[in-house]
Parts: structure tokens; sequence; C-alpha cells
């Protein structure tokens, strides 16, 4: 096993755990580490320096920044792809692999890419492979190979990786950002009453006062007491990825025992974004060889991680975060053989080695050995949530850093500390603190009458602008886009910063601009011959980290509905059918037998989704005539009605029958798809319209389970089951209604209707009675042959009786003249919803019918949306098609143009397989019994 | 996701209502042209501003509302 080399005695602050040593696997290897170490800590602890190839030229990579923006660091773990090796923290056994080498991390063939770099400048791909447009997919292929991403496995995934979390939180102040200024903030927020959520990225809390001298630990060591008293809810490896309208803030939340991730959805009452800084890296020659990094990464390093980064060291600074890495690395025994000081304007012109740091040449040419170059030249900004919330970052060239726009921020959502200044930690405790109470009180935690808490200004150090050494170097770690690669865009005419960075691809990778964002801006300033602030920004836009797409789709949950009566089709072998929401029985094995077991017997099926609005109250005559087609005023008691609705286009929305039950009550019935956009048509007309009309809707769909008793021995079987009903052609006849005891039940409705074409009764029955009725029927008619029929058999009962089906025989075009429906539509009516559409359709002649077609050839079915085709031209479309196993042939409905719908005329109907057909139009819808004699006997 | 707020529920996530546009008034069926109604139909002021617009609470109260909403902003307020 490897040794831990590098690592350094006890440091004050150091965030790992050496009572709780670990071994995990590196490309096969046993290397040790100790808890909370990271993956990249623990292997820089054994002296590893290379962790990953880059994305186009395959260079070596390691540490820049040490932390979760750590571009060099990405690594595969297990099965999971894209791990920021810099943030994701060791286990025991872990397996960590580096991703998208061959044949190892050592020597990798694609780095041949290097070689040839002066032949893949910016827009290589769009230039090179765009045409001969036919050989793209072979381009593709090939290119595939090249990309960058890990490997996801085909297994499936273990629980913990593939299970997901959701989490809706309304707090009063949430806090983006766990530094100084963050903590602050939500202890002084949580004493004003407010309920507070901190949400910070890292492991820890506390920014850089954790890797501080002993005054910051100090400091540190008190916030940390007096926030765990306060009540604030803290998450951290958690982070905010965006701030949508009215401050609905996405929050990822990780390390969670048992789901993988969390998506946490708050609606803050106010948002305190307190981000701190990032440090910038320096664009020279060889600034992504391993062993150059930022002066935050050695500090990390050695304070958090207690790991020596280098043995002998060359530091570029231009500030004192920069001068306080000199002191942590001569304390952590790293010669530091030289600084340049670039406030004097001193500078470094490029690094010498290719897989590691051999030194550094200086301006004049001046070479200095050492195995570690640290640059501190200045700080990045992220005012990504800020500027989701509206705010414009503005550039302060004394700062050489940006700041937001605070007169376009939203009330809501204030920043803090690091974001807008700089100055002492009693300063930024003074100003978050101001911040953490103003926010309480916009939240409303505080009386009304308390005033504004007036936020001091944070002082703002002069920096100097320091983006590029005098050689081109990389300039975005994650593309591998350099300096050199945006001029090539700007002279090629890609000017504006937008356009440079979707040509180069520059910030778009998975560090979204916060390391490079500014350096890629200043670039093109200068090549562009503008300002900084004249050449402007590219769009921040969520996520602001990166997140997963488990964690955006959350737990896999979709509900489904079962009627009363499912538990008898499961047992006897019915077919699912997924419809909408709920599962149907489609057959239950043949489908054939059952439509005959209808046509000479008795079947019952089960249509509890049918949709079913109870309507009471003076006024549903009224409703009904509006949003029916058909006349409805002068229905009887006892009566029930079909009919059709029409959108006020004239195109027809959904169909049914609606029984009067007593004087100011109704039972309405809907499609099944239609159950819920029809009570939600019901509620608009009633409540924008016709506010004044008394009628009281209560959906009562699943209140009831509902069986269609359908065949010329239906009532006989019901005669057995029904004792105070009289069910004689006389008492009941065809389309009327009847309440009362159904098989014992109280409480039903029954009416006789005939979607299948037969003599047939619909139950509704009070739902918990389902089951026992649905039983007590098939018990009662063994004798009579009943049969359970399911939904396929219906779709070709109701085919044989040419009965419509809204959405199949119609679609979202399709007025209803072009249905078939002129016997129902009364244009006489004063007003019904799509009337005005509808006479205009009328005087125009419809363009399509709806009629009954037979292909000539009874065996030939052909598939439902085969095309008509005549001279040509499209002039119809079959929308129903089945085998009719009571006519011995093949059945249709089709819409077809005006001018092929009489009866009797030749069309081609074109089959999927291109073979073409010839069909008759028939004389009615109906292909069995288009008198209706079955139907009312 | 913006807030609505709704007279019976107070302010909730837009996900629970189903948009419905602009209210526009319904023509006269008996004495409509074409023209008026289908600008009933398919006619929107779809302005950059301030613009009053119809929301159903499907997911809640059922109710039909109206509020004002910038569609530039995305401030919403009572009508």
């Amino acid at each position: 096993m490897k040794r831990q080399t590098r690592r350094l005695d006890r440091q004050p602050g150091e965030v790992i755990d050496r009572g709780s040593p670990l071994e995990f696997g590196w490309n096969g290897r046993s290397y040790p580490a100790y808890a909370g170490d990271t993956i990249a800590s623990a292997l820089a602890a054994c002296g590893e320096r290379v962790f990953s190839r880059s994305f186009k030229y395959h260079r070596r990579r390691g540490l820049l920044t040490a932390s979760y923006t750590d571009p060099g660091c990405i690594v595969q773990v297990g099965d999971e792809p894209n791990v920021r090796g810099a943030h994701r923290l060791v286990t025991p056994g872990m397996d960590v692999r580096s991703q998208d080498t061959w044949p190892s991390l050592a020597f990798d063939v694609k780095a041949a890419n290097e070689l040839v770099g002066r032949f893949l400048p910016a827009g290589f791909y769009y230039k090179t492979f765009i045409r001969p447009r036919p050989l793209w997919p072979t381009y593709e292929r090939v290119l595939r190979r090249f990309s960058h991403g890990g490997v996801v496995s085909p297994d499936p995934l273990s629980p913990e990786l593939s299970s997901y979390d959701k989490r809706q939180v309304h707090p009063d102040v949430l806090v983006a950002g766990g530094g100084p200024a963050g903590m602050t903030a939500a202890v002084a927020a949580a004493r004003a009453g407010a309920r507070v959520m901190l949400v910070e990225e890292e492991h820890s809390l506390g920014g850089h006062l954790r890797w501080g001298d002993k005054a910051d630990l100090a400091a540190l060591h008190d916030l940390r007491s007096l926030l765990a008293a306060s009540g604030v809810e803290v998450l951290t490896n958690s982070v905010v990825f965006g701030r949508y309208d009215h401050n609905h803030v996405a929050i990822v939340q990780r390390g969670l025992p048992h789901v993988y991730e969390r998506l946490v959805k708050a609606r803050a009452k106010t948002l305190v974004v307190s981000p701190g800084l990032i440090e910038r890296p320096y664009v020279f020659a060889g600034n992504d060889v391993p062993g150059v990094m930022l002066s935050t990464a050695v500090r990390r390093l050695i304070n958090l991680y207690a790991v020596k980064p280098g043995d002998r060291a060359v530091v570029l600074t231009a500030n004192p975060q920069g001068d306080a890495a000199v002191v942590d690395l001569e304390r952590a025994g790293v010669e530091v053989a030289h600084v340049v000081d670039a406030r004097g304007g001193d500078d470094l012109v490029r690094v010498l080695g290719r897989g590691g740091v051999k030194g550094v040449e200086l301006v004049g040419g001046h070479r200095i050995e050492c195995d570690l170059v640290v640059t501190a030249v200045g700080w990045t900004a992220p005012l990504t949530l800020l500027t989701m919330a509206g705010t414009v970052a503005a550039y302060d060239s004394r700062a050489a850093r940006y700041f937001p726009g605070t007169a376009t921020l939203p009330d809501d959502v204030l920043p803090a500390g690091g974001v807008v200044g700089d100055g002492t930690l009693d300063e930024l405790v003074a100003h978050a603190d101001a911040v953490g109470r103003e926010a309480a009180r916009r939240a409303g935690s505080m009386s009304r009458r308390e005033p504004a808490a007036e936020i001091p200004a944070l002082p703002v150090d002069a920096h100097p602008e320091l983006f590029h050494g005098p050689t081109h170097g990389i300039v975005d770690f994650s593309e591998d886009v350099s300096s050199r690669d945006l001029l090539t865009a700007v002279e090629e005419g890609y000017s504006s910063a937008e356009l440079a960075k979707r040509y180069t691809t520059a910030t778009m990778g998975p560090t979204q601009g916060k390391l490079e964002s500014v350096n890629v801006v200043a670039i093109i300033a200068e090549a562009t011959g503008r300002t900084i602030s004249q050449t402007g920004t590219t769009t921040w836009r969520p996520p602001y980290a990166p997140v997963t797409l488990g964690a955006l789709a959350g737990r896999h949950r979709e509900p489904v509905r079962y009627s009363p009566m499912h538990p008898w089709h499961e047992r006897h072998g019915a077919a699912p059918l997924v419809a909408g929401a709920w599962i149907r029985p489609d057959h239950y094995g043949d489908p054939a037998g059952e439509v005959l077991a209808v046509r000479e017997r008795v079947g019952i099926i089960d249509v509890t989704p049918i949709g079913k609005l109870d309507l009471r109250g003076p006024d549903v005559p009224k409703l009904l005539n509006l949003l029916y087609v058909n006349r409805w005023s002068k229905l009887e008691v006892g009566r029930v009605r079909y009919g059709v609705m029409c959108a006020e286009d004239g195109v027809v929305l959904d169909d049914g029958v609606t029984g009067r039950l007593g004087d100011q009550h109704y039972l309405m019935s809907t499609t099944s798809s239609g159950a819920a956009s029809v009570w939600e048509w019901v509620e608009s007309w009633l409540q924008t319209e016709h506010p004044g009309w008394q009628v009281h809707v209560t959906p009562v769909t699943t209140s009831y389970a509902s069986i269609n008793v359908a065949g010329p021995r239906s009532r006989e079987l019901l005669g057995r089951v029904v004792a105070e009903i009289d069910l004689t052609p006389q008492a009941f006849p065809y389309m009327h209604v009847r309440t009362g005891r159904v098989a014992g039940v109280d409480g039903c409705v029954l009416w006789r209707i005939g979607f299948t074409g037969e003599l047939s009764f619909e139950l509704h029955v009070p739902a918990s009675y389902g089951l026992h009725v649905w039983e007590t029927l098939l018990d009662s008619g063994n004798d009579l042959g009943v049969r359970a029929f399911g939904i396929e058999a219906q779709r070709i009962l109701r085919l044989e009786k040419g009965h419509l089906i809204v959405g199949q025989d119609t679609d979202g075009l399709t007025q209803a003249f072009s249905a078939g429906l002129d016997g129902l539509i009364r244009l006489d009516k004063d007003d019904f919803v799509g009337r005005s559409e509808l006479v205009w359709q009328a005087e125009a002649a419809a363009e399509s019918r709806l009629v009954g077609l037979h292909p000539n050839d009874a065996s030939v079915v052909p598939e439902e949306g085969s095309q008509l085709i005549e001279a040509g031209v499209i002039c119809g479309r079959v929308t129903s098609s089945r085998w009719s196993p009571t006519l011995h042939r093949s059945i249709c409905l089709a819409q077809v143009a005006t001018e092929f719908a009489e009866p009797g005329t030749l069309v081609t109907v074109r089959l999927p397989d291109g073979r073409s057909v010839p069909a008759t139009v028939t004389e009615h819808l109906a292909s069995v019994d288009p008198e209706g004699a079955r139907l009312r006997g | 996701m913006i807030l609505i707020p709704c007279p019976w529920c107070g302010s909730r996530d837009a996900g629970e209502f189903a948009y419905g546009g602009e209210p526009t008034p319904r023509p006269d069926p008996r004495t409509a042209t074409r023209e008026q109604w289908r600008g009933y139909l398919y006619l929107r002021n779809n302005v950059a501003g301030w613009t009053t617009e119809r929301w159903y609470h499907r997911m809640g109260c059922r109710r039909y509302l109206t509020v004002q909403r910038n569609t530039v902003t995305n401030e919403v307020r009572q009508p």
C-alpha cells in the first residue's frame, strides 16, 4: 500500500480525523486516508499529483483549487462518473478511477491530440465535421470515443445511487453560503425571530476562516457556537443552484443516508446571497501543468488536510492572501525559492515541465527550479444567484472584480460578504449582522414598526488588474480553451463575449465560469480594444453547480387508479390497459368471444372510469343547454339524453349521457379521458361567464363503480338482482333512468343506454359495493352465459354499431358537422358553446365527414391512421378499424373529404406497407343493426 | 415558479393552477361577425408589462381567479 509521505503534523484547523484511518482504491491500487479527506487530498497526501487528463488535448492535470470548483480531478467513483474528486469525501473501500484515459493515466494515447493541437483551433469541430453531411454519423461514432464523461454502468444502480428525494421548505430567510458573513447573517435573522435555513456547498462552515490564523480559527469557533444555539437549520455539502421568480430557490442536498441526492425546493421570504469570493487562475504558458496551484489551494491543502503541496515553490502574489500563502508554505516546510510580487510589476513568463512543474521562467529569461508554482492574482465574485434575481454585474477596475448592481435587486434578495466588499473580520461581521436582521424584517419576522436595519457598507480594497502574463495559457481548464483560442475567435469575428463563449465553449464546462469567466471577458476586451465594462459578461443561468438528472427527476412516482372490481380482473387474467391514470381490463384472453357473448347472450364490463358529475340546482337545464349542442330544457325526470359538447371553435370536446334524477338533480357522464377536463370546463362557464346561475357541481367519478350490462339477456340477468325496479320495456324504456336497490345495495343509478348497440343497462353503484355487485351479477347469470368483457370487446361492439369515440374518430380540428352529428346539433337554440362556428360550418358545408367504410376485401383490416388517397391526394384517413366477429369482415370508420362521403363511393386506402386496397363508403356509420332494433328491445 | 394569490387559499405555487390566459369578453353569438368571433378565440394582447389574466386553482379550491401579472418581471398583484 502507498504511504502518506506528504502528510504534515497535526494542523490547528485540520478537518481530517486521524483517529479514523481508512483505505480506498485509486486505479486499482490501495491508498491510505483519514476520514474527512477528500479523494484529492488523500491522493495528494500520498504524493500523487496527476488526477486526470484534459478535455481536448489530454494533458496531465493536477490540483488547481483543491475545492469543489477544481477542474483537474474529475474522477469515476464505482458506477458514478464525473465526481468532483476535490470535493467528494473518501469512504472505506471506495473504488476511484481516472476517467477517459487509455491505456492509463500515466500514458494516455489520446495525448497525441496535443501534438496536433495547432490543428485543433477554436471551432475545429464546427469547421471540420460539417461536411460532407452524410458522413456525420461516422464522425459522431469516432468523436464519441474522444468525449469526456466517464462510464455509466449498464447494470442496475445500487439503491444508494438510484434513489432520490424531494423536499419542500418555506423558510423566512434562506442564506446561500456559510462563510463568516452567511453564518453571521443566519444567526442575526434567527435571533430576530425568523425561521432560517443556511446552505453551504462545502462539508464544513466557515469559509476562508478555516485556513486562517489563530484569531480566525477562534472567531470561527465562536461563530459555530452561536449558530448551534440559534436554531438555524444548516445544510452542508448542499448547494443553492438556482433562484427563480418569487424567491423559489432550488437546493441540492448531498451526503444523506439512503438517498443519493435530495432536491430541496425552498420558497424563501428573503434570500441572503453570501457565496464569498473564488480565486482566479492566472493565464500564462504552462498554467495547467500539475503543480501550478492557486494560493487558496495550497492553504486548503496545508491547513485543512495537513498535506504538503510541494518541496520548492515559486509564488506569484498580488494580495495579502498570497502573502499569507507564503507564510503557510514556509510553516509547512516548503522552501519558497522566490516570491514574484505582481504589485511591483513582476511577472511569470512560463512554467517549465510537461508532466509536472520543473521550474519557472521569469521576465528576462531567468529560470528557477521548483516543483510548485502558486498564484494569487485576484478574485471572482460568484454573482450567479444575484444575476438570476435581476442584478447586472458591474465591473470595478479599481478592485479588479465585478460587484452586484444593488439598484436592480428585488427587495427579497440581499447580498452579503465578499460579493459586496472587503474589510476586516469585525467589519464583515457587523455588515452581515445588519443584513441578517434586515432579511428577517423584510420576511415579516419582526414588527412592522421596526425600522429598516442600516447595513454598513464594506470597504473595497484596491487590487491590480491581473488576468494574463506575457505568454498564452489555458483560460478554461474544463474545456481546454486557451487564450490563443479566444484571440482566434475574436479574429474570426466572434467579438462579443456571448459569441466567443459559444464558439470556443469557454465557460461552458463543469465549472460554468466560476474560475474562468473574468479572464475570458478580460482577454476578449483586450483583443477588441474595449474595456471590460464595455465588453459585458456572459449570462449566468441555473444550475450554478452540477446537478444530477436524478435529483431533478426525484423519486419515481406514478400514481395509478384502480376500480373496486380490479381484484376480480386480476384474478381472471385480465390484460391490463393503461388509460390515463387508470389501469383497465383490455380483455380476458378472448375479445372476439367476449363480443359474441354480448351479441348473443349477456356481458358485463367495468366502466368505472367514466366521468360523473353530480349537478344540482334550479339552473342546471341552462347549463346543459349552454354546454351541449342539443336541446335540454324539456328533459323530464327519469329520462337520460346523449349530448355532445363543443369548444367555442366548434370542435367536438366530449360526449356522454346526462340523466335527470330529480327535479333539480342531474347526473352528467363524460368520457373517461375527459372526466377532469369537463369538470374544469363546467366550472369555467359557471364561475366566469354565469356566476349568477345556481348550480352546484360535485365530481362523483370514483364515488360510484360503474358496470354496463349488455346483451339480449341483460334484462333477464338484471331482473334477478333488482327487486323494486320494473325493468319491462314499457316501464323502463330506452334512454330512461331509474334509481334503487341492486343486489341489496341502495342508492344505485341505472340508465338504459346502448353504446354497444345491444339492450343494455348501465349501473352506477356506491363504489365500496362495486365488487359485490359485479360478482353477484356473474354468479346470478351462469345459466344465461354471462361473461365479463373488456375494453377491446367494447371497442369492437361500438364500432360495429358505428358509435364514435371523441378523440379517436374526431381530432383537435373536427367540428361537429364533420363528426356525423348533424341530427343532434340544434342551431335553432339561441346560444350554446361553439354555436357561431357551427352556424358557419353549416353554411359553408363541412369539408370532411365521418363515414362507415368497408374494405372490399373483407379480410383486410387497415391500420388505424391509414390514409385515403385519390388521384395522388390525401382525402381522408381511417379513424377506427377492427375485425368484426359478428359480421366476419373488417369494418372501419373514416374521416373523408365530403365529395367522397356519399354511400357507395369507392376510395383507396393506402396501407402502412405501401399496398393500396379499395374500400366502399357504407350507407350508415353502423354495420350492425343500423335501425337500432336490438338497442330498443 | 411564481406564486399566485388565491382568495381562498393564499399564495400558492403556480404549479397548482391551470393558466387561463387573458380573459376575453365573449361576443354576443347572435350578432358577432366571424372576425369578432375569431378575435375572441385567438387574438390576445400579449403585452410586455402589466396584464390581466385568469388562473384556475386546479389542485386546490377549484376557484377561477383573476390576477394582474407583469409579464416582464413576473410581479403579481390583485386586480
